[in-house]
């Protein structure tokens, strides 16, 4: 059964990453090689969006931490975006918040992407 | 009608894939339990995280190895204790994470033990390498 997914959009240097479904240890490897997807192409500025995610354990969020410096060295980042109440509420334990750009609307962190 | 003493176990194979059916199975007992939703998809959480240390540290992704779960449920709190006979590590042991460090490092893991400790009231650790280790997460019923 399959209950995540991670849908792919560019716009121009900026992509975005929807997360839908579940993410947990079993899902986790999926959102993961997007990510190095990504980083392989050499696109650094990524927004995660995560309207449809119903769900994230500490097996999701690992996978924001080991990327982010690496990504930031090469003068990128990773912006979230459109996150429930119960997600941001796990994010918000484990104090991402401080270290992690979080926007409600997919837009508001394009934007902040493009004043650079 | 006071709900009595209930017992519920499930045991299921030490795979990433069963997180899902463990997360369905604790949430529908919370909800027998009585606890709001926020409070169901807690303790969900906290298993999740128990369990997948169970299949990735104490089982070491070996499928053929079984996770047990046994709910004990009484009208004043939901105990669940989780019982592995993998090496497993000594939980206790587990600092609090530091996340800046963490990203500095870029490391993957460590969030797991805090999210436990933090989602439910009471944490218990027994840890016998190969013999037998037990974790048990305790949920208050509140009126």
């Amino acid at each position: 059964m399959e209950n995540f997914e991670v849908i792919r959009e560019d716009r121009k240097d900026i992509s975005i990453l929807r997360l839908k479904g579940f993410l947990d240890a079993h899902t986790a490897p999926q959102f993961e090689q997007a990510i190095q997807d990504l980083m392989g192409e050499k696109r650094f500025k990524i927004i995660v969006s995560m309207s449809s995610l119903n769900y994230i354990s500490s097996a999701g969020l690992g996978v924001f931490m080991g990327f982010i410096e690496e990504i930031r060295e090469n003068d990128g980042d990773i912006k979230l975006s459109n996150m429930s109440d119960k997600v941001f509420k796990v994010f918000d334990l484990l104090g991402f918040p401080a270290l992690y750009q979080i926007y409600r609307e997919e837009t508001e962190a394009e934007a902040k992407y493009n004043q650079k | 009608m006071k709900m009595k003493h209930q017992r519920y176990r499930l045991k299921i194979p030490s795979i990433t894939e069963n997180l899902h059916l463990i997360r369905d199975f604790i949430i529908k007992i919370a909800e027998k339990a009585g606890f709001d939703e926020q409070n169901r998809e807690q303790i969900a959480l906290a298993v999740d995280e128990a369990c997948t240390n169970v299949i990735k540290h104490a089982h070491k992704y070996d499928s053929r190895r079984l996770i047990d779960i046994l709910i004990n449920l009484d009208p004043q709190k939901m105990q669940i204790t989780i019982t592995d006979k993998g090496t497993g590590f000594d939980i206790s042991k587990v600092k609090d994470p530091d996340l800046q460090k963490y990203v500095r490092e870029s490391r993957h893991g460590g969030l797991g033990i805090y999210l436990i400790k933090t989602l439910m009231d009471d944490v218990k650790y027994e840890f016998n390498p190969g013999i037998r280790n037990q974790v048990q997460l305790t949920k208050y019923i509140r009126a």
